[in-house]
């Protein structure tokens, strides 16, 4: 099921007095194509968690319209639209065991869609093979793990086969290693369920790792949506580069001055047909390469040997960033006994953008 | 163990001195007392010991009226006090305007002083000479005849008693159901919305579950409250309650210390003891039931 949104608007007004309405959700317009695993990723307060209430129903937007497939669902009610919500807390009750938590929504049905004990049992069950947990049915939620817990609250969102699933966080509550090992089987799930799924997270990794699409959200305000890696290789803005990945982007105040890219006194890199301006110019991690004859010196803090790569922490008095981070490969060994440190830089791993606006001004 | 702990118990020793002395001994004095036939506690002597005290207690009549006054008031009230109170706490919940002023009203009685509101419910529904009384006025505009709830029939005055029992425990009751009622998370609801479940639905399925701990709290002390009814009953009836048909046991074992016919420990203590056994039998009973019905999350 294809999800449309078209200028969809949440204004949260303002109870004290001379204090300015919150903007949740600003004219957010864009398609959840059908079958895909969308992530909405941001920092706190961007506006993520309240699309996902818009979407789910349990919010309606102060204005714009909602689409699933051709259906208008602005105006439905939670439990007419036929979503499965799933919380960062999981939500299950926990006075019911995990099969009477499964076939609650099951429950819930009428008229026509009424179902016996048995089939409901039955569908209780596929939805809890699918999540792996049946045999953990008679349990109450407090006899689980906080991965079978989310477990059964996924089970018990797809029961009633919705036509979107919904994520809010799912994956803040687990450990580390539970984390890696749940988000491959939710990335399961959808695909074996073809299910259109909204996932939100303010982890850009856990986004990166399972979202076929990735919106970047920021103060209510979409500021990109495309596949991982082009949100990662293409920023359209500085924001979205420090917002992805890790190590975070190396940001330095620089300029560029007769088509040459300048930090400091030095001509780091040629930058064919920008305009002479101030900019901010941000180079990822893996963008360096240390090269004694290399055009950027920076001073050299520590070696920090990680294994597979090794991390050359340095410090720059343009950098943004307390210090500069660089990712090169273990292979290359730096001395770390050297007060100075020079490198080349790889030219497609170098964004630069307006010092103003902060939108992307090269690559164009 | 006492050396190993000794810091320990020298902090409790405040707290163990006080309850020993002023708990703990006198619960043992009026058990030993209930079995001393006639003991006299100027003299500190008595006849000797047996059950006597307690079949005497049994088969007087003020004795089982108050048993009679106290099981009704105690069916009356602790169901209806607890229902009523949800029905508020489930309505403040709910609204958003006036709340606070809601909840203040609600709360007015429980600082309120009994014998004050005793006075007031006189006003209400004592018939006087010159005024018939609030509630008797309005019985009089429905063309009904004037009744006296103080000194008249007897399903009146328990009419009179429950009423004011029932609003007198309603605020604490409210009081705790309101804040755990709030202490539901909000994604239960939210979960349940999606899940499509109705408001009735969610009102039994999960609020009343997530809550029942507290409502159970709630019955326990309710019961035990309203087995050791008195003061209430002192401010509606007066002192002389054993003529007014309406003493209850605790009433009862105040008469047969200080009242007018008192000076009879042993009698007493048997009543003492046997309201002490009721309560008990009752609230494991309760426990029991609750064992079945309450979720503890």
């Amino acid at each position: 099921m294809k999800i449309s949104l078209e200028h969809l608007t949440k204004i949260y007004p303002n109870r004290t007095k001379g204090k300015p309405d919150v903007i949740a959700v600003n004219d957010f317009t864009f398609e959840i194509p059908d079958g895909k695993l969308v992530g909405l990723l941001g920092p706190s307060g961007c506006g993520k968690s309240t699309t996902l209430n818009l979407i789910s129903g349990l919010e309606a937007p102060t204005s714009g319209r909602l689409f699933f497939g051709d259906d208008d669902v602005t105006n439905l009610p939670p439990e007419r639209r036929g979503v499965g919500l799933v919380f960062q807390n999981y939500a299950l009750y926990p006075h019911l065991t995990v099969l009477q938590n499964i076939t609650f929504p099951l429950e819930n049905l009428k008229g026509e869609e009424k179902l016996s004990k048995a089939e409901m049992k039955e569908k209780a069950y596929e939805a809890a093979r699918l999540v792996q947990i049946e045999n953990l049915m008679e349990r109450k939620p407090s006899q689980m793990s906080g991965g079978q817990q989310q477990r059964v609250a996924i089970a018990r969102a797809l029961v009633k086969k919705p036509r979107v699933l919904l994520l809010d966080e799912p994956l803040s509550n687990l450990d580390a290693r539970l984390r890696l090992q749940t988000r491959e089987e939710i990335r399961k799930i959808q695909k074996e369920t073809r299910i259109t799924t909204v996932f939100v997270t303010h982890d850009q990794e856990e986004a990166m790792s399972i979202c076929d699409e990735i919106v970047v959200m920021k103060d209510g305000i979409v500021q990109q949506i495309s596949a991982p890696q082009t949100v990662y290789d293409d920023p359209v803005n500085l924001f979205v580069a420090t917002f992805l990945g890790t190590p975070e982007i190396n940001v330095f105040t620089g300029r560029v001055a007769d088509e040459q890219l300048f930090i400091g006194d030095e001509a780091v890199l040629p930058r064919k047909g920008v305009a002479d301006q101030p900019v901010y110019a941000a180079i990822r991690p893996e963008g360096f390469i240390p090269d004694g004859d290399g055009p950027f010196s920076m001073d050299l803090v520590r070696v920090e040997v990680l294994g597979r790569d090794t991390s050359v922490v340095s410090g720059h008095p343009d950098a943004r960033n307390l210090s500069v981070r660089s990712i090169i490969s273990s292979d290359t060994k730096v001395d770390p006994g050297q007060a100075r440190i020079r490198f080349s830089l790889k030219p497609w791993k170098v964004y630069i953008f307006n010092r103003d606006t902060e939108e992307r001004i090269y690559p164009q | 163990m006492i050396k190993k702990n000794g810091k320990a118990w020298l902090y409790l020793l405040p707290a163990v001195l006080f309850l020993g002395a002023f708990m703990i001994y006198p619960l043992v004095d009026v058990f030993i007392y209930s079995f001393e036939e006639g003991y006299n506690s100027a003299s500190q002597t008595s006849f000797g010991t047996g059950l006597y005290n307690y079949a005497y207690v049994l088969h007087e009549t003020y004795f089982l009226q108050a048993v009679k006054n106290t099981f009704i008031l105690v069916i009356i009230t602790v169901p209806l006090s607890t229902g009523f109170a949800l029905l508020v706490s489930v309505a403040l919940s709910s609204i958003k305007p006036l709340r606070n002023l809601f909840q203040t009203i609600y709360f007015l009685p429980y600082v309120t002083n009994t014998l004050a509101v005793g006075t007031v419910f006189l006003i209400l529904f004592k018939p006087m000479e010159d005024m018939p009384g609030l509630v008797n006025m309005m019985i009089q505009a429905f063309g009904g005849d004037i009744i006296d709830f103080i000194d008249g029939p007897y399903w009146a005055k328990m009419f009179v008693l429950s009423f004011y029992t029932v609003w007198v425990v309603l605020p604490f009751k409210i009081l705790i159901l309101t804040s755990a009622l709030a202490s539901v998370n909000e994604n239960y609801y939210k979960a349940a919305r999606v899940d499509g479940a109705s408001k009735s639905r969610i009102f039994f399925r999960i609020t009343l579950p997530m809550i029942s701990p507290m409502i159970f709290y709630l019955v326990i002390t309710g019961f035990i409250g309203a087995f050791k009814a008195y003061s209430d009953v002192v401010a509606l009836f007066g002192t002389e309650l054993n003529a007014a048909g309406m003493n209850t046991i605790v009433g009862y074992i105040y008469d047969m210390l200080y009242g007018k016919s008192g000076g009879y420990p042993s009698f007493a203590s048997a009543a003492a003891i046997i309201l002490f056994a009721i309560v008990l039998t009752i609230t494991v009973i309760n426990l029991m039931i609750s064992r079945k019905n309450v979720q503890y999350a």
